[in-house]
Formats: structure tokens, C-alpha cells, sequence
């Protein structure tokens, strides 16, 4: 055995766990019923891989092989515990046969089942994140913590309290039925969703993109359940906000406004996939509210921006998520649709609701200042620099604020 | 898996007895309760008398100590559970749902501890 033919042994592994993690996870929980445990023994199966494929060269299957030792070495785990753990492995055992002639591709695709399990409504919101990038999106703990700004052990507590609360609470490893579709749907596409926003506010990251695996997941539901309206709103709008983002911060790292960006940097084929897609999911005739998001998204890309369309997108969205967030984002599209005063009422009607909020007091700022009434657009401007979550918002700000004063 | 669906709510919003509303809500319990049974889910449940009702104790150092009142003071009091046994969370949650205290209380849901 060379050194070279071991290195791509080891590339070879990596190379399947990146891109199968998720789908023999999902097998794993599917048989095993335990996260914990699924997670363990695929790790233990990749150790083996290792030294083994280095010995007897790489399987037909990497992925068969990965599951088939798996599920041994967990058999075995569960054969070492309790008197419950032994009549587990027993259930295990009989579906152990059903894995050992099944070829990769003929592995029945768990992950759908696996990621509505995942964003259960039952777990809190911050956990099904966390959950669904450990399970799916193959993350370690400590990227998740450092994407959600949580200490590594705190991280880790949160995700093996949710992967016990699926266990003992009797969280069903399913896909919901037609009654519950449509509400269990939105929230998965929730939490993809707030793995994106992550990703856009954290900005560009090293190590893996929350937007990259935000869109990663979205493709996976629209693959596992094509057709489905919702989910191609929701990936149109992840590739509508995403194709922006060479444009969004300047040369000199400040916040770009969508009106003044470089349209030259769009990424045109991801604008054109999204566009489709929406175009896809609005002939379906079944609206929901990632559909409204994505076209507000489109017809904020065109030049110039369909404002009176847009307000009227949100007046819409409001009806299914009546939020005052929403409400802020309908009272700048009616500012921008020209009809300043009654965008200001609007505003008004937010300050306490979202007081806390530095998008808020950013648009505040902005319209306030369009209304030549300086005083109050200059406090709002400390308001949001003070909570502006990143240096280029704060910097972009800065700027806005300065050209008051000059 | 048995589950102990635990009924809380405020006595003030709750419909007061001899309202229609109070006719409603007790009709809407003995549908439940038949449902449970019909679908064979049902594994028992009681209504509780209100919290002025209630005494609590503990013993410390060996001695009873006897208080008049609930053992928390909430806006929302214990006023009923079921346990029903069903395959899952998802079963348990639905029929929750159908309680007609949710729709003005909290129903909480436990999983019952299965020793073997």
C-alpha cells in the first residue's frame, strides 16, 4: 500500500460522507429509531472504512458498505446494554436483512421523513435549526454554535436535548398526512429558511455557507417531493436573494443598496433558475406565503422595482403571517409606491412592536430622512448603527447618516 | 404510548356554568370522551373541582406540614386530564387539539413513564 492510494482512500470517504451523510443518516434513524446511536455507529463505520477500503480496496458501494457496517455496529452496541437495548437490536436485527442486499440506490430515501422529524413543532425553533444542519446538512456542533453564536456546550446540550425529546416524547418518524401537510411543510421550510438568513447576515463565512446549505436542503425537498408549490416558492426565493450576493457588499466591505448594486454582478443563471421556478409554482394555482416572498424578491430585482406590486405582495403575505415585521416591510413598499404619508402612519403604528428591531429604525431612518425630518431621521440612525448586526450594515448606515449632516 | 393530556385554564374565561356557553363546552367534552373510547384511545380522565378546593402537603424532618391552596399560584390552574394511549406524539397531539378547553386554555402533553 502507497501513501498516494491511501490519501485518496481517505478522499474517497470524505467525499461520500460529505455528499451521504444526510441520506444514511436518515437509513440509520429510519432503523434504529435513535439519533444518538445512528450518529455514533456512522461514525464508527467511517473509522472502519478507512483502515478497511485501504486494505481490501474501495466497495462497489461505499454507501451499502457505510450502512451495512453501521447498523453492525450499532447492533452490536445496543447487544452490550440493557435488557431494552437487546430487544431493540432485535427489531434492528429484522431490518438488518432488508439493508444488506439493497444497493444504494435502492435504499428508500428517508431524509423527507427525517427532516420533518427534525422540524417537529413539538421542538423549540432554534433547536429544529440546529437539528436539521446536524442531521442533513452534516455540520459538527461546533460550526453550528459558531453560525448561531452559542457556546460549543451549550450547542451540544441543545441538540441531545432534542434528540431525547424525539425519543421519549414519541415524536413519529413521518412524513404528516394530508391534514397536517400544509402547516408541517411551512415549518420545515421555515427553518431552511432561517438557515439562509443566517448565513445572508452572518455574511460570507470560511468553513461551510449556511446560504449554500440552505439552498442544499430546499433542492433536496423539491427533489423528494416535486411539484410541490410551496417548496419551489421557497427555493426560487433563496436563488433570487442569493444570485445577489457578489453585489451586496462593496469593494470597500459596506452594505450595498439593492436600487444603487451592480447588476453585472448578479449571478444571472441562479436569477433565471429562481424566476422559473416561481413562475413553475404560480401556474400550480395554490399560493402560500414562500411563493409571496419569492416574488416580492423577483419584482424587488427588476429596474426599476414594481412597488405598487410589491405592497400589495405584502398586504397578502400579512394575511398568512400577520406580523409586525411583515407590516414594516408593506409600510417602505408603500413609502417607495410614493405614497409617503400613509407609510409613515404605518411606522407609527410599529415603534413599540418593534423597538427592539434595528430594521425598523434603519427604515425609519431612511423614510424620515426622504421626509426631510432631520432630528428624528438622525436618532433613528443611532438607533440602528447601535443594533446594526454586522460592520458593514453599521458602516453603510454611517454613511447614509453623514450625508444628512453634510 | 400512553400520554397524560393535563388541562389548564383561568376559571374567568373559562364559560361560567348555566350559560349556553357552559352547555356547549360540557357537550363538547362528553363528545370527546365518547370519541377517546370509540377510537379506543381512551385509558381514563376526571374533571377536578377548582383550586379553592385544594390542600397541600409535604413532610420535612418527619413532619406533615398541611397548606390550604395549590401548590403554584398561576393565572392557569390544573383543571382536568385524560390519559389516552395512542401510537404517537403526532396522534396525541390531535386529539389535544380537540379539547374544548384549547381553544381558551393549554393543553399540556407528557408522555407516561413506562417501566420495564
Amino acid at each position: 500500500m502507497s501513501a498516494p492510494e491511501s490519501s485518496a482512500i481517505a478522499r474517497a470517504l470524505e467525499t461520500v460522507m460529505r455528499n451521504d451523510r444526510g441520506r444514511l443518516l436518515a437509513a440509520l434513524i429510519a432503523r434504529l429509531r435513535d439519533f444518538q446511536l445512528a450518529e455514533e455507529a456512522l461514525q464508527e463505520a467511517a473509522i472502519s472504512a478507512l483502515s478497511h477500503w485501504e486494505r481490501a480496496g474501495l466497495p462497489t458501494s461505499p454507501q451499502g458498505w457505510l450502512l451495512k457496517v453501521a447498523l453492525r455496529k450499532a447492533i452490536d452496541r445496543l447487544r452490550g446494554g440493557t435488557r431494552e437495548g437487546r430487544k431493540a437490536a432485535e427489531l434492528a436485527l429484522l431490518s438488518r436483512d432488508e439493508a444488506e442486499d439493497t444497493e444504494p440506490e435502492m435504499i428508500a430515501d428517508d431524509r423527507l421523513r427525517l427532516i420533518f422529524t427534525c422540524c417537529h413543532p413539538a421542538l423549540d425553533a432554534k433547536s429544529r435549526v440546529a437539528l436539521t444542519l446536524r442531521t442533513l446538512g452534516g455540520l459538527t456542533t461546533p460550526e453550528i454554535a459558531r453560525a448561531f453564536l452559542d457556546a460549543e456546550p451549550t450547542m451540544g446540550q441543545r441538540l441531545s436535548r432534542a434528540k431525547a425529546k424525539i425519543a421519549a416524547a414519541g415524536i413519529p418518524f413521518r412524513v404528516p398526512g394530508p391534514e397536517d401537510w400544509a402547516g408541517r411543510l411551512n415549518s420545515v421550510l421555515t427553518v431552511v429558511y432561517l438557515i439562509f438568513n443566517a448565513g445572508y447576515s452572518n455574511g460570507p463565512s470560511p468553513g461551510r455557507d449556511l446560504c449554500d446549505e440552505a439552498i442544499y436542503l430546499a433542492r433536496m425537498l423539491a427533489d423528494l417531493r416535486p411539484a410541490e408549490p410551496e417548496v419551489e416558492g421557497a427555493l426560487a426565493l433563496l436563488l433570487l436573494t442569493h444570485a445577489r450576493r457578489a453585489a451586496r457588499i462593496g469593494a470597500d466591505g459596506v452594505s450595498v443598496a439593492l436600487a444603487d448594486q451592480d447588476r453585472a454582478l448578479w449571478d444571472a443563471p441562479m436569477r433565471a433558475e429562481g424566476l422559473a421556478l416561481l413562475d413553475l409554482a404560480l401556474g400550480r394555482s395554490a399560493p402560500g406565503p414562500f411563493q409571496i416572498k419569492a416574488a416580492i424578491a423577483a419584482c424587488q430585482s427588476q429596474s426599476p422595482p414594481d412597488w405598487p406590486q410589491i405592497a400589495a405582495l405584502y398586504a397578502g403575505l400579512h394575511a398568512h403571517e400577520p406580523t409586525p415585521v411583515i407590516r414594516l416591510n408593506h409600510a417602505v413598499a408603500i413609502a417607495e409606491a410614493g405614497d409617503m404619508a400613509a407609510a409613515l402612519a404605518l411606522l407609527a403604528l410599529l415603534a413599540e412592536p418593534l423597538a427592539d428591531y434595528q430594521p425598523y429604525h434603519a427604515a425609519c431612518a431612511e423614510l424620515l430622512s426622504r421626509d426631510h425630518r432631520t432630528i428624528e431621521a438622525l436618532q433613528a440612525y443611532t438607533h440602528a448603527i447601535d443594533l446594526a448586526p454586522s460592520p458593514a450594515d453599521a458602516a453603510f448606515l454611517s454613511l447614509r447618516r453623514n450625508r444628512l449632516l453634510s | 404510548m400512553q400520554y397524560m393530556l393535563l388541562i389548564y385554564g383561568a376559571p374567568e374565561v373559562e364559560p361560567q356554568y348555566g350559560t349556553p356557553a357552559f352547555g356547549e363546552m360540557m357537550a363538547g367534552y362528553a363528545t370527546f370522551s365518547k370519541r377517546l373510547v370509540d377510537d379506543g384511545a381512551m385509558r381514563g380522565g376526571e374533571a377536578l373541582k377548582g383550586i379553592e378546593t385544594a390542600t397541600s402537603l409535604r413532610v420535612r424532618g418527619g413532619k406533615v406540614e398541611t397548606m390550604d391552596g395549590p401548590f403554584a399560584t398561576t393565572k392557569e390552574h390544573l383543571g382536568g386530564y385524560y390519559v389516552i394511549d395512542v401510537p404517537d406524539l403526532d396522534a396525541a397531539l390531535k386529539y389535544a387539539a380537540m379539547i374544548p378547553s384549547a381553544t381558551y386554555g393549554t393543553v399540556e402533553v407528557r408522555p407516561v413513564m413506562v417501566y420495564s
